[in-house]
């Protein structure tokens, strides 16, 4: 079995986390290599050339990727994710001691977001404001475009617009809710959780079509916490454990990418004013 | 019923996770426990701290706790028996942490060359390390740096060149536990420690020769090539119980008769201040030299052999150089002599001998403490460098 991994360089780690993950699957006599993107367009369709059999996809990647696909009559399979993909939530928040209580009173007033492509902190909280009927004025921060919001940058500034008063809302990946409580960007207490999404799935290992990769994600699978020489890699790329793939929980991406015209139906980049 | 925690008005943006894994750690993995509180936001904190901890999180407010926490601590050892306990070997995976500390595997493993109690310690390390501490002193103060100045030019000179030599040996005294201690594992700290109290202590001395030497010149003496290549076969041993011994049984060792020698005949309070507060610190760092020597040849007596094969390299390497420079053998018989008249110069000359075999008596007793016979001793001692040091 020979397996090629395509992941998206968003950060240093990624270097330190797939080289790991190869050795360990060099020593159990899996032939794996990996190789890195800048970004995530590339990184799709690289995946339905065949260039690479696997690919370390954002959310966003594994709805192009199918759409791709599906357009060529093939299929893409998601066959693991993260213990952490799996139900995340994105809120809208606005400053405490403010006079917004309902979605509603953002009707014409200034929302933070991340990046143009960042599903969690612009394309599903920006989708509830629309299924709000809610037209606000929209303030992007387009920082690591093309990392499909990966970068956590786009959602720092976002943060600082909000409390800074250069934005009435900010929104935010509900994690970044306390990382940024701790950094000091959001003090306790300070911003007031104005509404949700409903829960929904994040990464995800996307297989290309026809690949197998049956017995290199039972190993996956079986990668234990307890196990001293993966866990610091396991920290790193922030799982406890590795999960089947499931594809329920990108129903809302994928209205939201429909709605916003962020891919076509034939995965053709559809959003003016993406550049990754 | 699962137990309930109460977190008032706390949210976890405001330090309530620490109420929650207070209460969690009562319960095993798969248990739950139920969270009540009325901060507005505290549903969704709830859900994403779960997810991050590796804990399930179940709507209305339940946490039932994951086996993470339980997995990374599984396999954890403590580095050594307990703190006041010195483990025979450490390990490379216990890092940097303290002593005793609990260590979570996974971490880096140390990347240090000495690992080994047998190898760096001596009993004796912890008293000797205190009693640096105990002795520790201010340049700027503890020498008579404004006293009058009534030397002799010549014998001033003499003067500036012995700091001058003093001065090139206290820095091949400073690097080498500089990098001895840099190699050794920090779980024997208390010799850690010492080497950074002798490299401070050299480093002072280094001060304070210079000082001494500039006193009243703004020229420092000479700086043989000879002396040099002592000093450089000694930074040159690569194994730490030899380099030890080479330096703190032997060179230092001759060192404390040398000082001795120079307080004795000091031509001013500052020559004789500085001198006795470096051969203070000077016989701290040969005790800690005799005794690890001698505790390695007390588990090791093979290692008789070892020590006597180092002397005799560096003896080899070098019997062509020059050795102890002339002008600082030279000014060592003005600095007795006292003055220039054959009388003087004579008597001098005999107090330098007198010297020279006051140091070898030294380091033969020394070398029959760690465990040679007085015959071998006298032989191994002969070999010792002209240079002194
Ligand atoms: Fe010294
Ligand atoms: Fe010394």
């Amino acid at each position: 079995m020979s397996l090629l991994l395509g992941a998206v360089a968003y950060d240093p780690k990624v270097v330190t986390i797939w080289t790991g993950f190869r050795t360990w699957f060099r020593d159990r006599g899996v032939d794996f290599d990996y190789v890195l993107y800048s970004q995530y367009e590339r990184q799709v369709e690289a995946l339905l050339d065949g260039s690479i059999d696997l690919a370390w996809n954002s959310p966003l990647a594994w709805i192009r990727a199918r759409r791709l696909a599906r357009h060529r009559g093939a299929e893409v399979r998601a066959v693991a994710m993260r213990d952490t993909d799996r139900d995340l939530a994105s809120v809208i928040v606005v400053r405490a001691d403010s006079d917004l209580h309902t979605l509603d009173d953002l009707r014409g007033r200034t929302v933070a977001t991340g990046a143009i492509d960042s599903p969690q902190a612009t394309l599903l909280p920006l989708a509830v404001l629309a299924d709000a009927g809610v037209q606000a004025r929209i303030r992007r921060h387009d920082i690591g475009v093309g990392l499909h919001g990966d970068h956590i940058g786009g959602e720092r500034e976002a943060a600082r617009a909000l409390r800074t008063g250069g934005a009435d809302a900010a929104c935010l990946i509900d994690a970044n809710l306390l990382q940024f409580a701790r950094e000091g960007v959001l003090p306790s207490g300070s911003v007031r959780v104005l509404g949700q999404t409903t829960p929904y799935d994040h990464c995800n290992l996307t297989a290309g079509p026809g690949v197998d990769a049956e017995a290199f994600v039972d190993m996956l699978l079986g990668m234990e916490y307890g196990d001293d020489q993966l866990r610091p890699l396991l920290d790193l790329e922030g799982l406890k454990q590795w999960l089947p793939g499931r594809t329920e929980g990108y129903a809302a991406l994928d209205a939201a990418v429909t709605a916003t015209g962020f891919y076509r139906q034939d995965g053709g980049i559809g959003a003016t004013g993406y550049r990754p | 019923m699962p137990p309930v925690i109460d977190l008032e008005g706390l949210g976890l943006d405001g330090g309530a996770h620490l109420l929650i894994d207070h209460a969690l750690a009562a319960l095993r993995p798969g248990e739950s426990l139920r969270v009540r509180g009325h901060h507005p936001a505290l549903a969704v904190q709830l859900a994403a701290w779960c997810r991050s901890e590796g804990h399930l999180y179940l709507p209305e407010m339940t946490v039932v706790k994951g086996s993470a926490d339980a997995e990374r601590w599984a396999h954890a050892e403590r580095a050594g028996q307990a703190a006041a306990t010195v483990a025979e070997r450490a390990k490379p995976e216990w890092g940097l942490a303290a002593r005793g500390a609990l260590v979570e595997p996974g971490g880096p493993p140390l990347d240090v060359d000495w690992a080994e109690r047998d190898h760096v310690w001596a009993d004796i390390a912890p008293q000797l390390y205190a009693q640096a501490n105990a002795n520790q002193w201010n340049p700027a103060t503890a020498v008579d740096w404004a006293g009058p100045h009534t030397v002799p030019d010549d014998i001033e000179d003499a003067v500036v060149q012995i700091m001058t030599y003093l001065v090139e040996n206290e820095q091949a005294a400073l690097m080498i536990p500089a990098r001895l201690l840099a190699r050794l594992h920090p779980h024997y700290r208390e010799v850690m420690q010492l080497l950074a109290a002798q490299a401070a202590d050299e480093a002072r001395h280094l001060e304070i020769f210079t000082r001494r030497a500039l006193l009243y010149r703004d020229v420092l003496g000479v700086s043989g090539a000879g002396g040099r290549s002592s000093l450089q076969s000694l930074l040159d041993e690569p194994d730490y119980t030899l380099a030890s011994f080479l330096l703190s049984v032997l060179g230092e060792g001759s060192f404390l008769d040398l000082l001795r020698f120079v307080q004795r005949h000091a031509p001013d309070r500052a020559t004789a201040d500085v001198t006795m507060l470096a051969g203070r610190d000077e016989a701290r760092h040969v005790a800690f030299g005799v005794a690890h020597t001698a505790h390695v040849v007390r588990t090791d007596p093979a290692y008789l052999a070892r020590l006597r094969g180092a002397v005799e390299r560096r003896h080899s390497v070098l019997v062509d150089t020059a050795g102890l420079n002339k002008e600082v053998f030279d000014s060592l018989v003005v600095l007795a002599a006292g003055s220039w008249t054959p009388d003087a110069i004579g008597h001098g000359w005999r107090q330098v001998q007198r010297l020279q075999h006051t140091m070898d008596e030294g380091r033969q007793r020394r070398l029959e403490f760690i465990g040679f016979p007085a015959d071998e001793a006298a032989e191994i001692s002969a070999l010792h460098t002209r240079n002194f040091m």
